[in-house]
């Protein structure tokens, strides 16, 4: 047994009501760049939907993830080693922007500095990609809502693998059916297909906290990641050239704060906590022959913190103790493990992913309310779950490769947990054979219906502090670094860099600099032509 | 004039390449990349840069081996002038081919494609010049003295090629090369120079440990990172 340790997270997508505002405040935080104009480390979808990028979950065009070789054993899908480095020259298989969409900025100027006519003056859309006028067709949330679903529902790749086992009956009536939204941000895998795609070395995980990143100064630009993420989550900055990606907001989550995303989240349907895992099973799970197994067989990756024997193991292993103990009290391992109602995001990637997401019970609740039934009725629950066949089958091709299984599963939990709290709320005797019929007590329901419903702040986010196990370095790190003699001129001579003062990298922080000076041309200027976001100093100005 | 070309200028190209690969590896790790335009456009590129990549890099290994390998050591082998000569002119040419049809669509799309264009600095268009130029003048160079036999650069050019390795550059060697060759030569050496300041340096990053390393790498925090950090250029607190 090898234990390590993993920030991972939980979405309860009953309560997401699809307001961007994770989207907004974590671009806000991360991708607000040039450079960075069309990428969105979170990006809540509707689903049905083709999502952002566009059909991203279409693995035989984009090639993601990994699958199993005649062998029985994992290979990343784009290719092994010798593939990648022949084809490294070009990557058929990468996205172009406009996957993603064209991102655009408008012609704000002219609204104020159009001459008089007859017309009402118009800001024009301006791709930001060329500089010229564009028409907008596509954006990251262009199908937000079903939007176009008639013209578009067509397209997602889950539709069509439900819509295979569907009937004619429903096929028609699919979009109208449901909705509900999809917050995504990386996944932060177990097994990250990402990292074993990278040439140069440049991605990682980390050890101490499982956060997937990339290394700035040795990513060479390859692009091999983006087409090795199934979810199409590493982004290329097309200005630096190196890719780059959600980060788990690692400052904060170090110092034992929510990331952006989950901080902002309105619906307050985000959860953040430590979880266990058995570092060397991953592989053996993530090669199970049957895709609709890779879900149990990641349950079986994780390890029980209460286990005194896990626990000790982790303390061989140098986790320290304080994580072990958020360990225990993480509500992603009791949505997880215990309560079993959080679903991986497509398992059947085998990248063992680690952000997980409770199925959205209300779609079954306002068909159920809109005939005329009560909609929190466990025995009308239990048998609309099942009669409504379609979001049991597409939600089972999102989070379980397709078996209804631990779907149905999950959403009769809920549905028991509606029914068993409502008689509690409304003074009736709750009826004790609604927890035996999904396998709960009553006095677990309660406790998970505070931890789904009442979601309080220290209950949704149980983060350990990174530091904490370096407290002793810390202590002594009060005291000077380095030599006291080691000072501009004096003995030491250390002070500078080989070329005299302010020479040398002196973690020169480029993109903040950067920003600074673009923020302050923007708001002392007179003129906005120079300060518009695509406005290249070093580029050359476009020839007429 | 002749030292001058030929027994200084490459010591000097030699120079600032390995300072400037230094220099970039030290100061601008961050900016070491290939600048993929792919994002934007992928149609041609997909076609063009394999052939232009595939068939640059034939031509540098025919480079080596007719510079580095002398000619009584293809002799010995049973390779005479005449074999050697047909294989590196049509060889060549054929590598050359694809090199220049690959670099020609390169630029064509460059040109065309806007957010490309938009995306060239004036530091690649220099750098296109100088390449293009290399490129175009070796084949013009090697097709223009291919009659017969050709002309036998293994005799002049190649000795003094390694003549510079052992530090006693053979300059006169050079002195009655066609003018032809001596300006490719010349080109050549300015590209070479300029590698490490421009996007080319990405070809010192071939990524070949990927094919030894383990598929998931796992770094852990680095310790130096917990205690007071340097601070910041222009951040730095007063004694006050």
């Amino acid at each position: 047994m090898r234990p390590m340790a993993q920030i991972a997270m939980v979405m309860n997508l009953d309560k997401c009501i699809g307001c961007h505002t994770c989207s907004v405040t974590c671009k806000q935080a991360w991708t607000n760049r040039r450079g960075m104009e069309y990428v969105w480390f979170n990006n809540v979808e509707t689903r049905p939907g083709q999502g952002y990028p566009r059909r991203y979950e279409d693995q035989e065009r984009w090639r993601g993830g990994w699958e199993l070789n005649r062998r029985g054993a994992l290979k990343l899908k784009a290719g092994g080693r010798i593939r990648k480095l022949a084809g490294i020259f070009s990557n058929p298989e990468l996205p172009e922007i406009k996957d993603y969409y064209e991102p655009w900025t408008y012609d704000y100027k002219n609204l104020t500095d159009a001459p008089l006519g007859d017309d009402f003056p118009v800001a024009q859309p301006i791709s930001q990609l060329d500089g010229k006028p564009m028409k907008i067709e596509w954006s990251a949330n262009w199908d937000d809502n079903l939007a176009g679903a008639p013209a578009y529902g067509d397209f997602d790749p889950m539709a069509e693998r439900a819509r295979r086992h569907a009937s004619d009956k429903v096929r028609f009536e699919f979009e109208q059916t449901f909705m509900f939204y999809l917050p995504r941000i990386c996944e932060h895998c177990l097994n990250p297909s990402c990292v074993a795609s990278c040439p140069s070395g440049a991605m990682y995980k980390r050890a101490e906290d499982g956060i997937v990143l990339v290394d700035q100064d040795q990513c060479r630009g390859w692009r091999m990641c983006v087409t090795g993420c199934p979810y199409k989550k590493v982004y290329f900055n097309h200005r630096t050239g190196k890719a780059e990606k959600c980060t788990l907001c690692y400052p904060r989550v170090e110092v034992g704060l929510p990331t952006v995303c989950s901080e902002t989240c309105v619906g307050r349907l985000r959860y953040l906590g430590v979880v266990l895992y058995d570092a060397d099973r991953v592989t053996a799970a993530a090669s199970v022959r049957s895709e609709r197994d890779l879900y149990e067989a990641q349950l079986g990756v994780f390890l029980d913190p209460e286990d005194a024997g896990v626990r000790h193991a982790c303390d061989a292993a140098g986790i320290p103790y304080d994580w072990v103990e958020a360990a225990r009290r993480s509500p992603v391992h009791a949505l997880i493990s215990k309560y079993r109602v959080a679903l991986p995001l497509h398992p059947e990637y085998r990248t063992m992913p680690m952000v997980w997401y409770i199925p959205p019970l209300s779609p079954v609740v306002d068909a159920l309310s809109e005939t005329g039934h009560d909609g929190e009725d466990a025995g009308n629950l239990f048998g609309a779950i099942d009669s409504l066949r379609i979001p049991l089958e597409y939600l089972a091709e999102m989070f379980t490769a397709g078996d209804i299984g631990p779907v149905r599963s999950s959403l009769e939990k809920l549905a028991a947990m509606r029914a068993h709290m409502r008689a509690i709320n409304l003074g009736e005797e709750p009826d004790p054979s609604v927890p035996d019929a999904v396998g709960m007590q009553a006095r677990e329901i309660e406790e998970m219906y505070r931890l789904l419903a009442i979601a309080k702040y220290e209950d949704r986010y149980v983060i350990p502090t990174a530091a904490v196990a370096d407290a002793r370095r810390l202590e002594e790190s009060a005291l000077p670094e380095g030599c006291s003699l080691d000072y501009d001129g004096g003995p030491g001579m250390g002070g500078d860099g080989p070329f005299g003062q302010d020479s040398g990298r002196k973690l020169l922080p480029l993109v903040p600099v950067e920003n600074f000076h673009l923020l302050r041309r923007r708001q002392t200027a007179d003129d906005t032509a120079d300060t518009t976001p695509t406005a290249d100093a070093t580029a050359e100005p476009e020839e007429a | 004039m002749t030292t001058l070309l030929w027994g200084v200028l490459p010591y000097v190209t030699f120079v600032l390449l390995v300072a400037g690969l230094f220099w970039r590896h030290r100061y601008d790790r961050f900016g070491w990349t290939t600048r993929s335009s792919q994002v934007y456009e992928s149609r041609l590129l997909n076609i063009a840069s394999p052939a232009f990549h595939y068939g640059i890099l034939f031509v540098l290994v025919g480079h080596v081996v007719g510079l580095f390998v002398p000619e009584s050591w293809t002799g010995t082998v049973g390779v005479s002038e005449h074999t050697y000569h047909l294989f590196s002119l049509y060889g060549g040419t054929a590598a050359g081919l694809v090199t220049v049809g690959g670099i020609a669509l390169l630029l064509y799309r460059r040109r065309t494609r806007a957010p490309v264009f938009r995306a060239t600095t004036a530091n690649d268009k220099a750098m296109y010049v100088v390449l293009v130029a290399a490129i175009v003048l070796g084949m013009v160079a090697k097709l223009t003295h291919s009659s017969g036999d050709g002309y036998d650069y293994r005799q002049s050019i190649a000795p003094w090629a390694r003549s510079l390795f052992t530090l006693s550059p053979d300059t006169d060697l050079m002195a009655g090369v066609p003018v032809l060759y001596q300006v490719h030569a010349l080109i050549g050496m300015a590209l070479i120079a300029l590698v490490p300041y421009t996007r080319l340096v990405h070809m010192f990053s071939a990524p070949v440990q990927y094919l030894f390393r383990p598929y998931l790498v796992y770094r852990s925090r680095d310790p130096r990172q917990l205690g007071p950090r340097p601070e910041r250029r222009g951040w730095e607190k007063t004694d006050a």
